[in-house]
């Protein structure tokens, strides 16, 4: 749950999602779920003349698991709220195997 | 949830401690098609989903040699970037201090 929780803080920002078939696509996150699909608006394909099929295209929705990284904008995260929340989720992990 | 563990206290006991102690250290992941990273650790999860800052990517990308045949060469190319994340099924491995 912390990194669904952790793109619905990222909403509205600009990111660039890289997928597994090395295709780069940015624009701005309009929407994430559970399985870390995201839903991109205003897209634009990194290196378009080497990907030119999805020129046409303004708006996707990927399937999370043919993602690779999502590039972040720096400024929106906030580096030690984040740590802090990973060690509770590591907390919480451990009191359910035990 | 009232004794929520802060990391120091918590004892390490299985893999994913290991990780938890490299909240907030450079650490160096090796992910799959030949990919690595470098950068501070600011998030993890059960999946090995990652959240790194100030990270360095090499990507090993195998070339065929024009002029001799069936010689390759090894071509590394390096990416920077602010914050990324990685998505868990793509890691091989995370080992602390950044190995070079």
């Amino acid at each position: 749950m912390l990194f669904f929780s952790f793109f619905k803080t990222l909403v509205d920002h600009e990111v660039t999602v890289e997928l597994k078939n090395d295709i780069q696509i940015k624009g701005t996150l309009k929407s994430v779920d559970q399985y870390l699909n995201i839903k991109l608006d205003d897209i634009q394909v990194v290196e378009e003349l080497k990907y030119p099929h999805l020129s046409s295209v303004k708006n996707v929705f990927i399937r999370g698991s043919v993602v690779r990284y999502v590039h972040l904008p720096g400024g929106a995260v906030d580096t030690a709220l984040l740590e802090d929340a990973t060690r509770r989720e590591a907390a919480q992990q451990a009191q359910k195997t035990k | 949830m009232a004794d929520v563990d802060d990391g120091a206290a918590a004892p390490v006991s299985e893999p994913l401690d290991l990780v938890r102690l490299c909240l907030d250290e450079v650490v160096f992941v090796k992910l799959r098609g030949d990919r690595e990273l470098k950068g501070r650790l600011h998030a993890y999860d059960s999946h090995c989903n990652l959240v790194l800052g100030d990270v360095e990517e090499t990507v090993y990308v195998v070339e065929e040699d024009e002029d001799e045949d069936g010689d390759e060469t090894v071509k590394t190319i390096h990416k920077k970037s602010e914050m990324l994340f990685v998505r868990g099924d793509s890691v091989v491995l995370i080992s602390p201090q950044g190995q070079s």
